[in-house]
């Protein structure tokens, strides 16, 4: 594509990204983390709210693939895409657990995979929060019981946010993202 | 020697610390707007450093007292940088000379703390992210040396700040051919010395193309926030000087108070305008493959030897 062809592209698409939805209210503290209104995510145990305090805006989200089967991930890159644009709101995806405050857990946690999550989020410094994305990494979901897994991703770390779907919709992982941010 | 130098530094120092995330800020969000994102918005970089100074970091074991010193050395180094490089006034230092030989050694320590830093993680991206960084280092040191060397001959003087005075009370001498090749030898440069696109890319994923982010995967917490200033001030002082190479109108002459304001303001101007056009011609531009970025700094190196030569034929 020539650079005539890409400035005409960008000229005629504009903006992609939907209107922002209002903030997401915060619940009542002490809400578990499975128990949201809308059954996407609460608003997490008291520490993630103390952790939205002490980040002022700004989450880094470091992404662990526990043994899952892309859909998530699908979705995954579909909130950081440009039509829900979850970098409006001060969430960023980082190459790195050391830069990270947001471990993002997808998947059921696999045998192969159990030491890797429990050091990615020990290598993660404080003050962090820890998300399962989507029904697997929650509960196992429909790979529960199964040889090669060793649980829910709560199994092994302690989770502080969950968003519920198979896979969850990218609108619900912004969702649950900007109750880390705060945005 | 009178104080108004060191206090023209300080406040040098002082407005490129403040201008820096924001022109990390700006380029980010221009690249968000073409893409079609709306983008978090240009204070965005300076609230990830807000964070990053307020967490504690968690060095890997058996690191070596070099995890805690290179980010503050690298900081040290760019904040020097900012300090010795014509940015708001064109006023010598009588204490530290800007001298090009001087702004190129300060350069090369803060590149030295950073490839350290790299290895003392002891993690096999590190020391690969630091090999790279060297190998384009020895490439782009000599292109510095040259290119303003190219700048220094019709001035008579290789002190950045008499070069942008000079330049800046003859206009004419920016669009001579030896002028324009050397800043667009030093504009290419800049990029390979900064870490951005085609050279390296600032928003990698993934390890194996990385430069400058392979080497500070294990940094955390406010260390890391040290590491992301310097490397943002570095990209504002360099933009700066080519900015300033370019457009010296605005630069202040004297340490009064009125022309300094002015050269803050000029300033800060030019760097928004680099910073878009920087954001824009990453958009259009994929990363080379690391076995290409010697060709094209050899071939800036070739522009800044052509500069020389160039002007010694018209001098």
């Amino acid at each position: 594509m020539s650079l005539a062809d890409l400035a005409r592209l960008i000229g005629r698409t504009g903006r992609i990204a939907e209107p922002a939805p209002p903030r997401p209210a915060a619940s009542p503290a002490g809400v578990g983390p499975d128990e949201g209104v809308d059954g996407s995510s609460g608003e997490g145990s008291p520490a993630v709210a103390a952790v939205r305090r002490e980040l002022h805006g700004s989450a880094q989200v470091r992404h662990v693939d526990a043994g899952s089967c892309n859909g998530c991930e699908i979705e995954l890159a579909a909130a950081f895409g440009p039509v829900y644009d979850a970098e409006r709101y001060g969430a960023r995806l980082v190459a790195s657990p050391r830069h990270a405050d947001v471990v993002l857990v997808t998947g059921v946690v696999t045998r192969n995979m159990a030491e890797p999550l429990r050091l990615t989020v020990a290598a993660t410094p404080q003050p962090r929060v820890v998300m399962a994305v989507g029904d697997c990494a929650r509960d196992c979901g429909m790979f529960r019981g199964a040889y090669g897994v060793v649980g829910a991703v709560g199994d092994l770390v302690p989770v502080d946010l969950s968003v519920a779907g198979c896979p969850p919709a990218p609108a619900d992982i912004v969702v649950a993202l900007r109750r880390v941010t705060g945005r | 020697m009178s104080a108004a130098p060191l206090l023209v530094a300080l406040v040098q120092v002082t407005v490129a610390v403040v201008l820096a995330p924001l022109v990390i800020g700006v380029t980010r969000q221009t690249r968000a707007r073409l893409e079609g994102r709306v983008g978090p918005g240009v204070l965005q970089p300076a609230r990830d450093l807000r964070k990053l100074i307020g967490k504690t970091p968690l060095r890997a074991a058996g690191t070596s007292p070099m995890t805690v010193v290179a980010p503050v050395v690298l900081l040290t180094s760019s904040l020097l940088l900012a300090a010795l490089v014509p940015l708001v006034a064109a006023l010598p230092l009588a204490l530290v000379p800007g001298d090009l030989f001087v702004v190129v050694s300060v350069l090369l320590v803060g590149t030295v703390a950073i490839a350290l830093l790299g290895l003392d993680g002891g993690s096999a991206f590190g020391g690969m992210g630091s090999s790279r960084h060297m190998t384009i280092a020895a490439l782009v040191e000599p292109t510095v040396l040259v290119a303003v060397y190219a700048l220094s001959i019709p001035v008579g003087s290789s002190a950045l700040p008499l070069i942008v005075a000079a330049r800046r009370d003859h206009p004419a001498s920016i669009a001579s051919p030896a002028g324009v090749l050397a800043v667009v030898a030093l504009a290419i440069v800049v990029l390979a010395e900064t870490g951005r696109l085609p050279i390296d890319n600032p928003s990698t994923h993934l390890e194996l193309t990385m430069i400058h982010e392979a080497m500070v995967l294990e940094t955390s917490g406010r260390d890391l926030a040290w590491v992301d200033l310097a490397s943002w001030l570095r990209l504002s002082v360099l933009l700066g000087l080519v900015g300033n190479l370019l457009l010296p109108w605005g630069v202040a002459g004297s340490a009064a108070p009125g022309p300094v304001l002015l050269g803050a303001l000029a300033l800060a101007g030019k760097l928004a305008l680099l910073a878009v056009l920087l954001a824009t011609v990453e958009v259009a531009m994929a990363k080379l493959r690391l076995f290409r970025v010697p060709e094209l700094l050899a071939g800036s190196f070739v522009l800044a030897f052509l500069a020389v030569t160039a002007s010694y034929l018209v001098a």
